[in-house]
């Protein structure tokens, strides 16, 4: 009996012994339900990979991508994945060339397992981010608004704009510049002729050239940029054609100085402490240098008039000039100068946009409070 | 040390003194630094471009649009190559600005850089400025619902809302800032000015650090390589 029970033991420990050494020595099951697919609302530069994740005691403790292209050789293409991770997006394809993956599943023990390689997939680019529906929604309702408005001005009905004290100042600086019978120095700052301060500047400056045409007062203007410059010598160069002065323009007067920063902050303060200018503007898009400039045009003693969008520069602006433009003022500035129909319809369209972004942090915070959280959704999604 | 290191330390030096001249006044030294950095800048950067802009984006893809039509090279090389051709012609219309007569070109490349600088900004602008912003001032309400915010952080959601309506209001232009309208902008202007506060102080840290390294390399590297000329 005793003898039989000792049989009974061995065996039960020998097979114990032999399930757990095939268990451990078994490999990884092989990553299941790889896909490839063409990235969704892309320029068709990437492809998305996905798989079912590992169980936790699969052994598995990181993923490598392996791709071919057009049925060739295949290869790595990512650093190791953590053993998480269920999704890889392939940012390095070969655009117009078709690419199948394998997932590789790499154990602690250093062995890997292969999945089944995918279908082969070609990326394409789509036209319209669905994702961005929302997006484009709303920019359709704002344009809606602004048309709507430009007509009504158009139309003839008058549209109020409060009064911006910097811009009342640009008069009286013209005007003090001519008396003292010295120029007037305009900035247009760092940005390139597509950044939105830059347009908004140019468009103040065009109004500041009218003026300077009637009073026969140089305008001179450094630039930044040299495609700006083009720009700014044909606005004013209309300028002075509409106010019937095209002898008075001197197409000298806006001039390329360099497009470093710092170059350029030395080279305008030359231009200040030499030329001594009696008003200095300062409207656009500004960096690092905004300080050193409008430091130098206090220290010459001429009005300064500063705007520019870019938050951290106004702080400086404001300690060291006369008059600052914050913000949205300077892209107002335009319409409030020239009274433009077009302009200032487009500026009521803006108006109107605030007043829906109002009513939306006033009415979310009162759903929020109340538990529905759609609004917080909805923008979540957009973004 | 280096004679070569030696030499860069004493211009650049002497260049950072010439700059700091300034500070008294208008002087032939500082002239000469403003003038050689201005003048060097534009000499970098007419370098960058040409090795970054031009060749790569204007040489090269013009002369693989035309390598077809070259003697030679067999046709089916390609056509679609020629859609190439359109971008730098747009491009060539800036030189229009070389001859009074054609100045009237520079107009077309301009309008294409803004209107399409603007289309890019535009969603950018909604998506970061507005529909993010809202959604950030809106959001710490369903923790003040859920009860998981502290008191602090109430009265800090609180304000939020408070600057973010008062801000906008001040920038509200089509109506008259009289009345209840004229106290909630100058609130708004408020919560702009201590904002600006203390991004001022914020900046003049990080100038005071560019000062103290400058500083740091005239004791240290400058006046430190005394040593080498005796």
């Amino acid at each position: 009996m005793i003898h039989n029970k000792t049989i009974l033991w061995v065996l039960t420990c020998l097979v114990l012994f032999l399930c757990g050494t095939f268990a451990f020595s078994q490999e990884p099951a092989a990553p299941s339900n790889v896909t490839a697919k063409d990235t969704p609302n892309d320029d068709g530069s990437s492809i998305t990979i996905t798989w079912d994740a590992a169980p936790e005691d699969s052994g598995v403790v990181g993923y490598k991508i392996l791709r071919n292209s057009d049925a060739g050789e295949f290869e790595e293409v990512s650093k190791q994945l953590d053993a998480n991770e269920t999704k890889y997006e392939d940012k390095t394809i070969i655009k117009g060339k078709t690419h199948a993956y394998i997932v590789r599943a790499i154990t602690d023990a250093d062995a890997s397992v292969d999945s089944q390689q995918t279908d082969a997939v070609q990326a394409k680019g789509q036209w319209f981010h669905t994702g961005k529906t929302p997006l484009f929604i709303a920019m359709l309702l704002f344009s809606a608004a602004i048309v709507w408005n430009i007509y009504n001005a158009r139309s003839g009905k008058e549209i109020f704009v409060r009064r911006i004290p910097g811009l009342e100042a640009v008069d009286e600086a013209i005007g003090r510049a001519t008396e003292m019978g010295r120029s007037i120095l305009y900035s247009t700052g760092l940005g390139g002729v597509s950044g939105v301060a830059t347009v908004a500047s140019m468009t103040i400056l065009a109004q500041v050239a009218r003026r300077t045409a009637n009073y026969e007062t140089p305008l001179r203007v450094p630039s930044n940029d040299p495609i700006v410059m083009n720009v700014v010598r044909e606005m004013v160069k209309n300028a002075y054609l509409e106010e019937g002065r095209p002898d008075a323009y001197n197409e000298e007067n806006i001039f390329f100085l360099t497009e470093d920063q710092f170059a350029y902050a030395a080279g305008v303060d030359g231009i200040m402490v030499r030329e001594k200018p009696a008003a200095v503007f300062l409207q656009g898009s500004f960096a690092a240098e905004s300080l050193i400039l409008a430091e130098t045009g206090n220290s010459i003693g001429a009005i300064q008039i500063a705007g520019t969008d870019s938050e951290h520069q106004l702080p400086f602006f404001i300690a060291a000039c006369d008059y600052t433009l914050i913000g949205e003022e300077l892209y107002a500035a335009s319409a409030y100068l020239s009274k433009e129909p077009m302009l200032l319809g487009s500026l009521r369209g803006q108006d109107w946009g605030k007043v829906i972004l109002f009513a939306a942090i006033i009415l979310g915070v009162f759903l929020e409070l109340s538990g529905i959280t759609w609004i917080t959704e909805f923008l979540q999604r957009v973004n | 040390m280096e004679l070569i290191d030696f030499i860069g330390i004493w211009i650049a030096a002497f260049l950072t003194l010439c700059i700091y001249s300034f500070l008294y006044r208008d002087n032939p030294f500082y002239r000469f630094a403003e003038h050689l950095f201005v003048g060097m800048s534009v000499g970098y950067t007419i370098t960058i471009s040409i090795y970054q802009g031009f060749i790569p984006f204007a040489w090269e893809p013009f002369w693989e649009a035309i390598k077809p039509f070259w003697p030679g090279v067999p046709r089916e090389a390609g056509w679609s190559g020629l859609w190439k051709l359109i971008p730098i012609g747009i491009g060539l219309l800036f030189f229009g600005g070389v001859s009074p007569r054609y100045t009237w070109l520079i107009r077309y490349p301009s309008a294409i850089l803004i209107g399409l600088g603007a289309g890019l900004a535009i969603p950018n602008v909604l998506r970061a400025d507005i529909f993010e912003q809202t959604r950030g001032t809106v959001e710490p309400f369903a923790s003040i619902n859920a009860g998981t915010l502290s008191i602090w952080g109430i009265l800090g959601a609180i304000l939020m809302v408070v600057g973010v309506v008062c801000t906008l209001i001040y920038f509200y232009f089509s109506v008259e800032h009289r009345g209840p309208v004229n106290w909630l902008s100058k609130v708004g202007i408020a919560f702009l000015m201590i904002g600006f506060g203390s991004a001022f102080g914020n900046t003049v840290m990080g100038r005071v650090a560019l000062l103290i390294q400058r500083v740091d390399f005239l004791i240290n590297d400058w006046i430190g390589s005394f040593g080498a000329l005796f």
